[in-house]
Parts: C-alpha cells; structure tokens; sequence
C-alpha cells in the first residue's frame, strides 16, 4: 500500500485470496504485517476480520499467534495487532501475556503491563511496599498519563519525585527575541537565527533592534518554557530557542514537542517539521512526535515559536516543552 | 454474529423473482397499512439529502421502552451520527488509550444485534479537545458501500457486508492537516466522488477520491483557519454540485474537478453547515442566516433575504416545507420562512445543544446535551410546543438518524432505537 491512495485497486484485486484463506493463515499475515506501512497494516487487519468472521473468532491459531507476540522480532504494531485478536478470542490467555510486557519495545503493549504494576501497587496497605510498588510502575512507564498516575500516587506517599528529570525534558535554553510576527507573517521569515549554521555566534536583529541570546529555564514539573518570561506578555512576535545535547552514539530517536503555539523544529540545521496553528487546545507533553537521528556529539536543537494577534485569555500562553525518547519512548538524557 | 451475517446476505442474494413480487407486494401492503413506515433510508449527516429532512412521519409516541425500541452498548466513543442503510445501522466509535483505535459497525436494525465490526488503527493525530472524539464525523453510503471519516483523516471504504473497498490515510500523505481540537466534518458523495473537508490552520484541503478506489481525482487549497462544517450536495436534474462552507463564505465545485463555479463571499460559521431546501435555496449561518438563491455556474450569488436574529449555535439548521428551523446559543428554537426570513415562532427549548435539529412536516426531534429528546409540534405556523420529552440519562452531543418511523441516537457508550 503506497501513499495517496496507491495500492488499493491491486490490494482489491487480490482480495478473492483473502476469502480463500483459512484461520490457519493468520501467522502468515502477521508476517507480512511487519514489512508493511500503517496503512498496510489495516488492510491485513481487515483480511483478519474477514478470515475470523467466515471462520468463527474461536478458529484462532492460538499457539503460534502467542509465539508471534513474544517474538520482539517482530514488528510492535502487528504484534499489537496479534494481541488485540487473541484477547477477542481468548481473554484468558491473552492476559497471561501482560505480566511479560513490562519492558515490551512496543509501547502500547508495555502500556498493558504497566497498568497491571499500578493496579497492584493500588492495592498494596503497607505504605513501604506501596512505594516501592509504584517506584517500580514509574520505572517502566512510558506513556506520559502513567507516569503522572505514579507519580501522583507517590507524592500522595510523601514521595516526591522529580518528574522533569525523569522524562528527560530539556529544561536549560538560551532565547533570542522578539523578532516580528504581525499577522502571523514571522512563522515563514527566516530570521538571521535559523539561516546561521552556528546561530549563537551571530549578532541578530530583532523586531526593536538588536537581540541578544539570554539563558532561560524552567523548574516546571513537565518542562514547560513559559516565553512570556523572558520577553514579557507581548503579541505578534516569535523568538528562537536553543539547545545543545551531547550523544553518546548516532541513534534514531523521537523529537517529542508540545506547543499550542506555531513552531518549527531545527536539529543540526535541518527542519525536522514545522507546526502552523494557534492556540487550538492546551499545550501537551509529546503533542508532536517527530522521528529523527542524533549524531555522536553534539546535537545543536533549534526551536521557533511563534505567538499571535489574539487577545482572548486563551491565547496568552507562548510556550512549548520538549524531550527525546528512543522508539520506545525511553527517555535519551545528554552525556556529559 | 456470523449466523446474522450469513442471514443477512442470504436475504440480499437470494432474490428470485416470484419470491420478489411476493416481496413487493407484502411492500406495497406494509406500505398502505403502516402510517409511519418510511423507506428513506438515512445515508449521512442530517439525512440522505444532508438538510435534516425526515421522508415519512415519525410518532410522537416514541419510547425507550416498545418491543420495537432498543438499546446496545458501543465499544467507543464517538459523536459521529449513525446511518441507516437496508435494514443495518452504521456506525463509527473510537477506543483505546489515544483513541488509535478506530471502529466501524453495522448493527441490525430490528433488534440492535452486531453484523459486523471493523477495527483500524489511525495513521493520523488523534488528539482531541475532551468534548470530541476521533470518531466525530459521520459516515455516508450511496447504498451499496459506506465510507467511514475519522478525525485522524483516516478513511475506510466498505460494501455493506463489512470487505474493505479502499483506505487512505490523509495525515499519512499530508502530515500538516490536523486540527488541535480534532476535525468533524463528515463527508459527501456527488456522482461518484467522496468530497472530505479536512480544513485546518496549518495545510487546509479539500480532496476528491474517486468511491471507486479512493484515488485522489483532485485536491483543492483551502482557506486556512480550523473549519468544523460538512460540504452539502446541491442537485438540480441530472447535475450535481458540492458545497464548500468556511469562514470566508461559501464555495460551489463540480465534484469531478473542483472546479469552483459559484462563490458566495460574505463569510460564514466555521462550526453549523450550510442548509440546502427542496427548492434549492441555500441558508448559510452567515451574518446571522443568509437565505440565497439557486447557484448557477457562472452567476453572482444573489440574497434572497438575511436576518441577524437566525445565527444557529453548534447544530446545523434544518428544513421542511417553507419552514427552517434553528437552534440558538441561548437555547432558542425558531422557526422562519424560508422565502422571506420572517420569523413564525420562537420556542425556548432545554439545552445545551450541540446536535442538529431534524424534523418531518408535524415534528422537530432535538436531543440536548444532557440526553433529553424533546419533540416538538410544528403544524402550527403560529405557534409551537414540546408535546413529549425522552430522558436517555446519558451525554448526546450528535445528531439523531431517523427511518422507518424510529430515530436512532448515540452516546459514547450506547446506540438507541427509539420506537412505538
């Protein structure tokens, strides 16, 4: 299945084969899920319906579809998919499988196992292994809503912990602004910042004349950098942030950015993606999540964001927050 | 579920022909015999002709609790409206942490049993506002397949027993159209096309996909800025043409090009569509409501009235006979004249209100937000009233289906029939 529709018409060609399928040929779609796009993959999903539906969900090669999902060889979103047709038609053995998902690469399957570690650890009376119970969970989560789940739970202990730090927001920066914005124009200029292939060691002009880069952080639990800090409660205006992040290795990772303002996002001097809306929701942590690659080194992080005309009260924040995962969503810290 | 299948399908292939005038005949019988019996259908958002209109009468006398009335439970959420096609009920739902997963379902429409479900992933962003859900927009059929719209710009195209026709992932061609809030709009079919407005701040789009296999026959720039309304299908005879509403107006294309060929530029809602009459004038929530004349290719818009007392809040407005009615911010019904604006009747009704009022030529039926249906006379052009109230106890934010005297209603956990 290609991109802008490609692929439909030969996939619908070749649909008789699916209605020939048996049950006994799930595995081999599963397979054939792992080298398939997502748009790929419904389509198999889809053969599999049809298959258990003539069949009877029952039908459900139970034993090799559970060595598929154990197998991390294969790819997270079809043994997700394995997953999910196992427990329609056998909960019991599906959730047998939960336990072992706690260090899963495939996030929505560690998902599973980390809500089991925190119902437990809901359970527990003895305050000490509450703690450790939920120190546990927090260790494993992932997905931003269990991580604050544990460590609600644990500040409710007396523990606290620093959340921040934990999910790996980059909360150091250094801010160049204001530069001009007026009718939303600015989001398409590129400003001095963003052609410079070292931006910190250029003199910058900005809306009112010459800008300096000035250090700016953040104590906020989730990393929030509120701009409205640095240059005031001011309209039609952006500026640019920046980062350094050293990295032990060339990696694939996850940029994850959360902005309820326009942005684009530099790393290394290349535009990872730019966001054009504003004010359309709250800011959220990983609203954006962006595939890209660390070079061994140092990693040099462009942030623009952008703020508006608008003068409801909704619209004051100028603002984002930002972190690196790997695949899994694990967070990447800078080596020193 | 595979035995009502397979029950299903046997009655739509095994049509001999003494065996289908025995059935036209019992037809014609339930026809003259059955006050209420409609065979309409209910193919899309607000009805098959997309202006609330309900062919055939529905009792006043509805209940939560006949032989005929049902309740089932959905796997989701969704403010997505349900469509009645044959005797199955489609409908969207979305589930899972993110809301990644996405359903589509065809219910048995005598007695809510599941036919049939397919589960997809998105490929697109599913982050909502809390009111919303991924499965906000509603599906359209021409009769022989259904087409599903999610707010993640994932599209599925299947025929009636559930085998997957096509699929596009917008937001996988086009990662820029998404919407903060989530997007709504439910898509249209005109001569062949499947029109899906997916508009938006960043990359705003309209797309032509061929219902065939879902190939882009074209792709039309939009004005940037969020829009929540749905196209509309003007007919006139043979011709055909499709209506694109957003904040700077109204816009009409041949479905095959996209070729603009009428422009009303006097800005519109963003959030209640655009209106279409069976004398094919169009009510546009703009400046309040603005009555305009039949669209031709080629000629100026002309306004055949405008009254700034006719803004609709969420719902759309709907229409019957010389009668469009609209429900206000404030919870105000009001019924005008289609040909000249004035206003017959206004009606304080319990709100909030977020669906689209649909009605026949003697009732109006709207569902507030907290579950209640209020069912409304509107034979009286002077005056009306609501003669009959149905608490679902439950969250209703979508527009309700209608079809063969029953309306069919859905909250984030239940799909209803609600007959006599």
């Amino acid at each position: 299945m290609g991109v802008k529709g490609s692929g439909n018409e030969k996939l619908v060609k070749h649909w008789p084969a699916v209605k020939k399928m048996s049950s006994a040929d799930i595995p081999l779609l599963l397979v054939a899920m792992n080298k398939a796009n997502d748009l790929g993959d419904n389509w198999a999903r889809a053969a599999i319906f049809e298959i258990l539906e003539s069949s009877g969900k029952e039908s459900l090669p139970k034993e090799e579809v559970v060595k598929f999902i154990k197998d991390q060889q294969n790819d997270g979103s079809s043994r997700r998919t394995a997953f999910d047709f196992l427990f329609s038609a056998s909960p019991q053995v599906a959730e047998s499988l939960i336990p072992t998902f706690i260090d899963d690469p495939e996030i929505t399957l560690r998902r599973e196992g980390v809500q089991l570690l925190l119902n437990q650890a809901s359970e527990l009376e003895n305050e000490d292994q509450a703690i450790e119970a939920y120190e546990y969970a927090l260790g494993k989560a992932r997905d931003v809503d269990q991580i604050e789940a544990a460590c609600e739970s644990l500040k409710g202990l007396g523990k606290e912990i620093d959340l921040a730090k934990r999910m790996g927001f980059l909360t150091a920066w250094k801010v160049i602004g204001p530069f001009d914005n007026i009718a939303r124009n600015g989001f398409n200029i590129p400003y001095s910042p963003e052609k410079a292939a070292d931006p910190l060691q250029k003199r910058h002009a900005g809306k009112e004349g010459p800008v300096q880069w000035q250090t700016f952080s953040t104590s906020d639990d989730l990393g929030l950098l509120d701009l409205n800090q640095p240059f005031g409660h001011i309209k039609e205006v952006l500026c640019y942030a920046y980062a350094e992040f050293n990295s032990s290795e060339q990696q694939n990772v996850q940029f994850r950015i959360g902005s309820k303002n326009a942005w684009k996002l530099w790393i290394n001097n290349q535009l990872i993606f730019a966001r054009d809306e504003y004010h359309r929701g709250a800011t959220r942590v990983d609203q954006f999540i962006l595939d890209g690659t660390l070079q061994k080194g140092t990693n040099r992080i462009l942030v623009k964001v952008c703020q508006n005309e608008q003068t409801e009260s909704w619209t004051k924040q100028w603002e984002f927050c930002f972190r690196i995962t790997d695949i899994s969503g694990t967070t990447i810290n800078p080596v020193n | 579920m595979g035995i009502l299948l397979q029950n299903y399908r046997h009655k739509r292939d095994n049509h001999q022909p003494s065996q289908l005038i025995m059935r036209i005949h019992l037809l014609l019988t339930l026809i003259i015999s059955i006050p209420y019996l409609s065979l309409a259908d209910w193919r899309g958002f607000r009805g098959t002709d997309g202006n609330g209109l309900i062919i055939g009468q529905i009792p006043s006398d509805l209940s939560l609790n006949t032989d005929n009335s049902w309740k089932v439970d959905l796997p989701g959420r969704g403010l997505s409206s349900p469509i009645v096609v044959d005797e199955l009920i489609f409908l969207t739902a979305s589930s899972g942490p993110q809301e990644e997963n996405l359903h589509i379902i065809a219910f048995n429409s005598l007695d809510g049993e599941k036919v049939w479900e397919r589960i997809f992933r998105a490929t697109g962003r599913t982050i909502c506002h809390k009111k919303t859900c991924v499965a906000a927009c509603t599906m359209v059929s021409d009769g022989k397949v259904v087409v599903a719209q999610f707010s993640s710009n994932d599209i599925f195209c299947l025929d009636l027993e559930g085998n997957l026709k096509w699929l596009r992932g917008l937001t996988f061609d086009y990662p820029n159209i998404a919407n903060g809030l989530g997007m709504s709009s439910s898509p249209v079919l005109c001569k062949g096309v499947l029109i899906a407005q997916v508009e938006n701040d960043a990359d705003s789009f309209t797309f032509g996909l061929s219902l065939v296999n879902g190939t882009t026959l074209w792709k039309k720039e939009r004005p940037k800025g969020a829009n929540w309304t749905s196209p509309v299908v003007l007919k006139k005879g043979s011709q055909e043409l499709v209506g694109l509403q957003s904040k700077e107006g109204l816009s009409f294309l041949k479905p095959n090009t996209g070729d603009t060929v009428w422009n009303y530029e006097d800005g519109a809602s963003t959030i209640p569509s655009s209106t279409i009459s069976s004398e094919n004038v169009v009510l546009v929530p703009s400046n309040g409501l603005t009555a305009l004349d039949e669209p031709s290719e080629g000629k100026t818009p002309k306004q055949k009235w405008r009254n700034n007392k006719l803004g609709p809040g969420t719902g759309s407005p709907a229409v019957s006979g010389n009668q469009v009615f609209v429900i206000n911010r404030a919870n105000v019904l009001t019924s005008a004249s289609i040909n000249t604006g004035e206003i017959n009747w206004r009606l304080r009704i319990k709100g909030p209100v977020s669906g689209s009022p649909i009605v026949t030529d003697k009732l109006l039926f709207v569902f507030n937000e907290e579950g209640l249906c209020q069912v409304v006379n509107i034979e009286d052009k002077g005056e009306a009233k609501v003669i009959r109230e149905i608490d679902l106890k439950d969250t209703i934010l979508c527009t309700p289906a209608a079809d063969e005297g029953s309306l069919f209603v859905r909250s984030d956990k239940n799909l209803w029939k609600l007959s006599n």
